[in-house]
Order: C-alpha cells, then structure tokens, then sequence
C-alpha cells in the first residue's frame, strides 16, 4: 500500500488544542474573539481533514510519526479509510456544533462559558488523534485525553446531580484505561506490535484462552465508551451535561470514539479470521443484539428527552458493533456507514432537544404537546431524524440498516435480522409519539400559536444536519464520500480477512 | 574540563553553606539569592556531566588524585548523571521557591534553615554520584542529619516527628553501615566497581548475603518502603512547606536510586535476581505499599498528610519497577525517579503556595480555589492528572513501562495494583479538584446562608517566587511526558545495567 508521509494529521489535531489555549487565553471578556478561535479553528480542522481525503481515496495511507520509544512502540498517525471516515465525520459535525454552541450558550446565558469551548476545543483535538492513530498506543493516550477534556463538560453545571454524574463518568472510564493500559500492555509483550493491520495482527501469538480474554478486556475498555451493556450506566446519567456536550460527545465524538475503538479491535487487532477461529463473534453479537433490545425499551420509558434519546444512542451503537461482529462484508459496510449515518441524525435530534430547552425550557417527553406550531422548524427536523433513526427511507438510516440486514442474511444469522426489525420497531415506537404530539395534539397553553423559534444560530444547524441526513438517504456518497470510504475500509479488512 | 565539573557538583554547594551564615550574620536577606545563586552551579555542572555521558559514556573522578580502590572515586555513568540533574534542578526550584515560604513559617530561622538547606542537597548529591560505598554512607548521614534539623523546624508535632525520625533513620543508616563492615571484611575494598570484580566469586559466603540483607532493610527505611516508612508520614507532613517539597520528591528517589545501583552494580542481577529471594519480596512488600498509601491517603482531610501517603505508594512503583527485574521495569522506575520528583515537587509547591495564601491545607476549605489562584490550581490539576496517569503527562509513561515491565516478569497482581492505584490516585485527586473547581454542593449553601453565592472572587495569587517554580514543574510535567521517548532513547536505555 501506497504510503504518503505528511504532518498534516499532526496540524489536524494540532489546529483545534491551540485554539484551546487560545480560547483560553482570550476568556470571559472578548467573547466574540473567543468564539471566533472556535469557529476558525474549526473549519480550519475540516480543510486540513477533509483535503487529505482524496489522497485515502486513492488507496494510499498517510502517514505521520510523533515519537519512538522503543522498537515497535511509538506514538504515530496513520489515515486509513476508516480513521478518515471518522475523522470527517467528527471535525465536520464539530463546524454545526460550533455555531450551535454559541447560540446555546448565550441563550442560557451559562457560566464558565472559556472552560465549556476549552474542553469542547480539546475534545476534538483528541477525537480527531483517535480517529488518526496508527497504533493502540496512540490510541490509547488520545483516549484517555478525550475522557479527561470531556469530564469538565460533563460536570458543566456544578450541580450536585451534574458532579455526581462526572464521578461516575470517570468511575466507569477510568477503570475502562486500565483495563485497556493493561490490555494493550499484553498485546506489545505477545507480538511486538501494536500497530492496527487491515484484517487482524494477533492471530498466532497466543493461546486461545488468551486472546479471548484479551479480546474482552478491549472491549470492555472501549465498550464502557460505547455504552454496551452492562457498561452503559454513565451514559444516560452524563445527560446533565449541556445539550449542545451531548449532541457531538455523546452523539459523535465519546460514544463514537469508544465504537470506533471496538471496530478497531475487531476488525484490525483480531481480524474477521481470527474471530472466526475463536468463536466469540457470535457472542459478541448476541451481547450486543441484548444492547440493541433492552435499551430500546429502556428508551420507551423515559419521560426526559435527553435521556431517551441516550437509550436511543445507546441502542444504535450497538447496531453498529453488531455489524462489525456479524464479521460479512454488506454487515460490515451498514455498521461503518451507521456511525456516518447516525452521528448525523442523532446530533440532530440533541440540537432539537437544545433548541426546546432554551426556548421553552422543557425536557419532558409529555411536555411537548403542540410545540410543532410554534416551532416548525426545529420540530420538522427532530421529525426527519427520528424517522431517519427508524430506518424508513429515503433517510440515510434506511442505508445502514439494508446493509445489516443483509449482512445478517449472509451470515446465515435470521435472528439479527429479527433483532434489527425489533429495533426499528421499538426506534418509531418511542420516536413517533414525540412527533404525533408535538404536530397533531392540541397545544399546551404555554405554547405560543405562532412562530416562535430558537435563536438561528441553533435552528440553522440543526436545520443543515436534517437535510443532510436526507442528502445521504438518497445519495449515500454526497459531499463527505462516506460510502466511498466505507467501502474502501471494508475492501482493505476483506481484501486480508 | 568535565572532571571539574563532577567535583563542582559537590564541593561547591558544600563550601558555599559554611558561608551562609557569614553571610547571614552580615547581611540576613542575601541569604536567599546567594543560595539560588550556588545552586545553578550544581545544576549546570551535572547538565555538562549528563552532557559528557551521553557523548563519551560513563567515566570516574578521582577525588584528590588518590587512585581507587583505595582512594574515593565518583562514578558518573548514565544513571547517576540523570539522577544528578533531577536531583539539582529541583533543589534549585525548591530554593526559588522558598524566599516567601521561609519568611512567613520562620523568619527567625532563615540562616540556620539555608545553612541546612545547602548541606542536605550536598547530602543527597553525593549520595548519587559517589562510587564508594563507605562515602555514600558518610553523604546519607549529612543528608539524614540536616534533614533531621530541618524538618525540627517545622509546625507543632515536628519536634515528635523528627524525633521518631532520627531513630528509625539512625537504625536504617545502622543497617547500611554493617552491611558495609561486613562487606569489607570479606572482600578488603569499599569502593563500588572492585566490589563488583571481588564479590561473585564470594556469592555463596554467609557474610555477603547478611551484608546483602543489612542493605536491603537499611535502603527500605531510608526508601520509606512499606513496612518501613512509619517515619516518613508525620515527618514530611510536619516539615515547613519549603522542606517538604525538597525532601518529598528527593529522598525517597535518591534511596530507591541506591538500592537500583546496590543491587544491580555492586551486586550482580545474577546474584540479586537469582540467588536470593530479595525480588518478590521487594514486590509484594511494595503492592502493599501501593494499597497501604492509597488507602491511608484516602482517610485523609489534610491534603499535604494526603500527599504524603501519595509518596508512599509511589515508592511501591519504582520498587516494582526495581524487582520486576527486566528491562521494561527499571525503564519504568528509573523514569519514574524523574517523573515522580517533579510531580511530587509540583504538588508539594502548590500546597505550601496554598497554605501560604489561605492558611489552611483542609481539602474541604479549598473551595473557590480556582478563581483565587488559577494558576496554582491548573499546575495542581495538571500534575493530578499525570499522577493518574492521563496522557501525554509524564505520570502515563512511567505508569505504561513499569505495566509492562510486571507483564513480562508474569507477575498480574503487581500490575493489578498498578492500575488499583491509578483508580486511587483518580479518587483522591478529583475529590481536591472538585473541592476547588465546583461550587459547594448544597449543605455548604445552606450553612453560609446563600450570601457567599454572588460573592465576587478576587483573583490572589501566589507571589512571583512561588508560582514560577510551580508554574516550571507543572510545564516539567507535561513536557517530560512528550518528550519521553527522547529521554529513553538517550538517558534511560543505557542507564539500565547491561544485563538486562
């Protein structure tokens, strides 16, 4: 394979932790120049990502060594198709979570506003060093960072509810590095290498017994991140946190960092092959498939909005988990796809979410009666994600799940099939309320009966992620060349696999 | 030109503190730059010395021309010169540091405590980079003797503590002494590298390895390794804010350096790895350290006696890192040396800027903290974060090899309690920084009344002299950490005996 050798994975990760000091540097006082560090730095972080597109979608990788420390151990960037795919992703959805953020923020009029765009500045840098790293190493540190720079944003409102969730979110993540410190640890004394391989690298270096255990501490390590249960319980508590924290961490950058990581595990440290031989994809599957199932109906029961859209996520990353476990090509391809498909949809739904709370100040499912009227716009979109997250076309989730499906098909498993369909059941059933009240219900009498919408800087986003999500339904490969990418990474994993 | 350097190291801060007090009966304030001006002697000397390692390799100074092993020879190879340079610089950081300390703790003291304070850095420098065992002894003696003086000086409870001090250090230096006797009736030298030719035809005699086990128990008190360290709590708690930061991040290290070098250059790994069952002891002794000093650190509402019980498990990393006896493992505890000198300097400098500024070390009176001094606190937060072991600080790399180091030796439960105390070190760090970050929960509402609430908070930092030093130290933490690659590609990989 083509290697290309660039700083510019260096830059892209660079660009966004400069800004952070510049933010805070800047502070409280000059509160345009410091919104302007975010917004700069992050398009800025978009072109240098997305101008090295091209360059994957020739075949070829890029390169970039940070340091080496002994033979076979070094910190290093390398852009495949799959690290693009997330790192478009992410630094694309930060530019719509950037502006957003601004109105949110002023909106509520918060506090400690420097710190709240420091930590987001910083989230992103150690996202986009995730997505780009060549090695567990490297991944490892950046995700370690990521877990750090997201704790201030999770305790952001100082209250007792909001620190108790930060404890509980390092409780559970904390514990998630060691694991993984350990892990990774194991994995360089077995083979010498730590670097990710396109189809798997460990087969051969040990024995069954312990690469089975190693492949559950991975993904107990990254799977705390990615809510799969029984590691799920942060999640849904970390919704304290700020709306516009949820929409890109827990919609993108966390929550994906940690299914990204499980990918990484399953498709580039253990490979297709090696899991066959094991044995353990198809419990990794069904675990997962009980994820699917039980937070769908988790998701039923909960009257916060945040947090049924949390089970939701919770739900659908699994989805994604189940796609790379089911280990066929059309699975994998819809699980890759899905983290594209619903980074999108989902941020939509959170910036929704935002938008009610600051401008009506509701968080409650049952509080949203006739809402539609006053706000259109904002519960429109909400209604294209939704319907987009239930996997009814022309969404893009009807992309992602027509791959899984099929994947499950070639797999010879009928029963993901039916887990698929349960949850794109459950998916309308706890979605379709919100949209049947909030259009069809008579008014509540705080709900003005004209148009009344947020601040633009939130419903403009908000409004572009929508039709995104409707862009990429019909024309999978729009803009971003998502599919393109996917493909490819699936290519490179089968190709060896 | 690189010899001189090595004496410089030693004799200049040695002759410059019987000057202290001329100089302070003269004049008491020039007291405090002549002692930071001595000082960067040091620490230029052992640069060049480090400098001159790298470039040459390891090479010895004869101390008066007296040729070994009858004369006393300093030894400069990869381990001490890296010692030496952490060694000075923080004392030189320390003593930047300590203008403002010492004149609000004891201002009637300042003289006696730089006279001290000079001897004890002598002390432990010597310790490093002599190559003679009995003139590591006499070294270990000026630094436990001064120390023992300095840290009398502090609050109420120090007098009690120094006490408890001096006789378990006394008995620890005892047992270094008749290891020493009792290797030089067998073997007729005392200096370190004929030790090493002498002493494997000597490894099944019964006076080598009592002498051996003198060393080992005499290195764990003066280590403070668990069991051993009942001293070290109430001492370096009680000890002016100044001293503690010296003598935390420095003497433990410097005695964990002494056991590395006893037990891996005079001794051969053959004899200490394989012949005596010295490393699963060490090992196990320090998992418990690990739990004892995470677990007591937990109990605590003092944030200094906290820290305290931090250093005591950070000793159970580097005796892990030690007796795991491999070359991942002494990576790990050799960087981790330097690591935990830095970190532990930070975060003794913080409180002691803290103590300063707000009179208490209570953690639950930290509050505001952030808005009063932000600078102070982002150091601490910084340096808190890398004693978890968060990336790129420097805590996660020692952290990365000494886990290696335990999988390779095969032994989990020594990695188990690695990562234990990294989940220890979360727990009792992020309860100090939600202390100063987060508004009081609710009951600290109600007590005030709710008038604190819309209380503007003045900014007041630590004074200049303070906040430099912790400023230097928390930049240390974080740059070591990026750089470390650098610094074991160079340093560290030849600093490991050859043997490994």
């Amino acid at each position: 394979m083509d290697v290309l050798y660039s700083s510019r994975p260096l830059w892209a990760v660079l660009v966004s932790m400069i800004a952070a000091f510049l933010i805070l540097a800047t502070g409280e006082k000059n509160r345009n120049i410091r919104e302007s560090w975010t917004i700069m730095a992050a398009l800025a972080k978009f072109l240098i990502v997305f101008s090295m597109v091209p360059v994957i979608l020739q075949g070829k990788v890029i390169e970039y060594t940070i340091v080496t420390f002994y033979p076979g151990l070094l910190l290093q960037f390398r852009i495949d198709a799959f690290g693009m795919l997330f790192g478009v992703i992410a630094s694309s959805l930060w530019i719509a979570t950037s502006f957003y953020s601004i109105g949110y923020v002023r909106g509520l009029n918060e506090h400690a506003q420097t710190r709240y765009f420091f930590a987001f500045a910083m989230c992103l840098s150690s996202t986009i060093g995730i997505a780009f790293s060549a090695n567990l190493l490297t991944f490892l540190v950046f995700y370690e960072i990521l877990t750090i720079a997201t704790y201030p944003l999770v305790i952001h409102k100082e209250s007792k509810e909001g620190i108790m969730g930060g404890r509980k979110y390092l409780a559970y993540t904390l514990t998630a590095g060691c694991v993984l410190l350990f892990a990774i640890g194991m994995i360089y004394y077995m083979t010498g290498t730590l670097d990710f391989k396109a189809g798997g690298f460990i087969a051969g270096s040990g024995s069954s017994t312990v690469l089975i255990m190693l492949f559950a501490m991975l993904i107990f390590g990254f799977g705390v991140k990615a809510g799969i249960m029984p590691m799920h319980e942060w999640l849904p508590t970390a919704m304290v946190a700020p709306t516009p924290v949820s929409a890109l961490l827990h919609a993108v950058a966390v929550v994906k960092a940690g299914v990204f990581g499980c990918l990484r595990v399953i498709l580039y440290v253990f490979g297709p092959g090696l899991l066959h031989d094991l044995g353990i994809w198809l419990i990794m599957a069904y675990i997962a498939s009980f994820t699917i199932v039980v937070a769908g109906f988790l998701a039923l029961g909960q009257d916060h909005l945040k947090r049924r859209l949390a089970f939701s996520t919770i739900n659908n990353l699994a989805m994604i988990v189940v796609g790379a476990a089911l280990l066929t090509k059309s699975s994998m391809t819809g699980g890759i796809i899905h983290m594209a498909n619903h980074a999108f949809m989902k941020i939509t739904l959170f910036f929704c979410a935002g938008a009610i709370h600051v401008k009506m100040h509701k968080d409650y499912v049952s509080q949203l009666d006739g809402l539609g009227r006053q706000m259109p716009l904002t519960m429109g979109a909400f209604a294209i994600g939704a319907i987009g997250l239930s996997g009814i076309p022309p969404m893009s989730g009807f992309i992602s799940k027509w791959f899984l499906c099929l994947g499950a098909l070639e797999a010879n498993q009928i029963i993901f099939l039916f887990v698929f369909m349960t949850s794109a059941m459950l998916d309308v059933a706890f979605f379709f309320p919100i949209i049947y009240n909030s259009f069809f219900k008579k008014p509540l009498d705080d709900v003005a009966p004209h148009f009344d919408e947020a601040p633009m800087f939130m419903v403009i986003p908000l409004v572009i992620t929508a039709l995104l999500s409707i862009v990429f339904g019909i024309v999978p490969d729009a803009f971003f060349r998502f599919f393109s990418l996917t493909s490819l990474a699936v290519q490179n994993i089968m190709g060896v696999g | 030109m690189a010899d001189q350097f090595a004496a410089l190291i030693i004799v200049v801060p040695l002759i410059a503190s019987l000057f202290v007090p001329v100089i302070g009966w003269w004049k008491k304030r020039l007291c405090y730059p002549w002692v930071v001006a001595v000082l960067v002697i040091p620490l230029i000397s052992s640069l060049s010395v480090l400098n001159t390692v790298m470039t040459t390799g390891k090479f010895s100074y004869r101390l008066g021309g007296w040729a070994p092993p009858w004369g006393i020879e300093y030894m400069l190879d990869h381990l001490s010169a890296f010692v030496l340079v952490i060694v000075s610089s923080i004392s030189l950081i320390v003593a930047i540091y300590s203008k403002k300390s010492i004149e609000d703790n004891l201002p009637e003291k300042t003289v006696p405590f730089y006279t001290l304070f000079l001897l004890l850095v002598t002390g432990l420098m010597g310790i490093v980079i002599t190559g003679d065992v009995f003139n590591l002894f006499v070294f270990l003696e000026i630094s436990a003797l001064s120390c023992y003086a300095l840290i009398a000086i502090g609050e109420e409870g120090a007098p009690m503590a120094t006490f408890n001090y001096i006789i378990i250090g006394t008995i620890g230096a005892c047992f270094y002494l008749l290891g020493i006797g009792y290797l030089y009736i067998a073997t007729g030298s005392l200096n370190m590298a004929d030790l090493a030719n002498i002493l494997p035809d000597l490894y099944h005699s019964k006076v080598i390895l009592v002498a051996f086990a003198f060393f080992t128990v005499g290195l764990a008190i003066k280590a403070g390794l668990f069991p051993l360290h009942t001293w070290l709590p109430d001492a370096y708690c009680t000890a002016p804010s100044a001293v503690s930061a010296l003598i935390a991040p420095l003497m433990t290290k410097v005695a964990a350096y002494v056991m590395i070098r006893l037990l891996f250059t005079v001794f051969q790994p053959n004899f200490s790895v394989n012949m005596v069952p010295v490393m699963p002891i060490l090992g196990w002794l320090s998992v418990m350290a690990i739990f004892w000093g995470g677990i007591k650190a937990l109990a605590q509402t003092d944030l200094k006696r906290m820290l305290v019980y931090v250093v005591v498990a950070e000793v159970g990393y580097i005796v892990i890192g030690v007796s795991v006896a491999n070359r991942m493992g002494l990576t790990g505890a050799i960087l981790h040396i330097m690591n935990d000198a830095v970190m532990m300097a930070c975060l003794f400098l913080v409180v002691g800027a803290i103590l300063y500024k707000t009179g208490t070390r209570e953690i639950q009176q930290l509050r505001h903290l952030n808005k009063k001094m932000p600078f102070t606190m982002a150091a601490f937060t910084i340096t808190a974060l890398s004693m978890v072991g968060i990336p790129p600080a420097c805590g996660f790399f020692s952290k990365w090899y000494l886990i290696l180091g335990t999988i390779e030796a095969g032994q989990w439960v020594w990695a188990a309690a690695l990562l234990c105390s990294s989940l220890i070190n979360a727990v009792l760090f992020f309860r100090v920084i939600e202390c100063a970050y987060l508004k009081p929960m609710e009951p600290a509402y109600a007590l005030n009344g709710g008038e604190t609430k819309h209380e503007e908070i003045q900014r007041d930092e630590a004074p200049l002299t303070m906040l430099v030093p912790i400023v230097i130290t928390a930049a240390g933490v974080i740059l070591l950490g990026i750089f470390s690659g650098k610094i074991i590609s160079s340093v560290i990989q030849f600093a490991v005996p050859a043997s490994f």
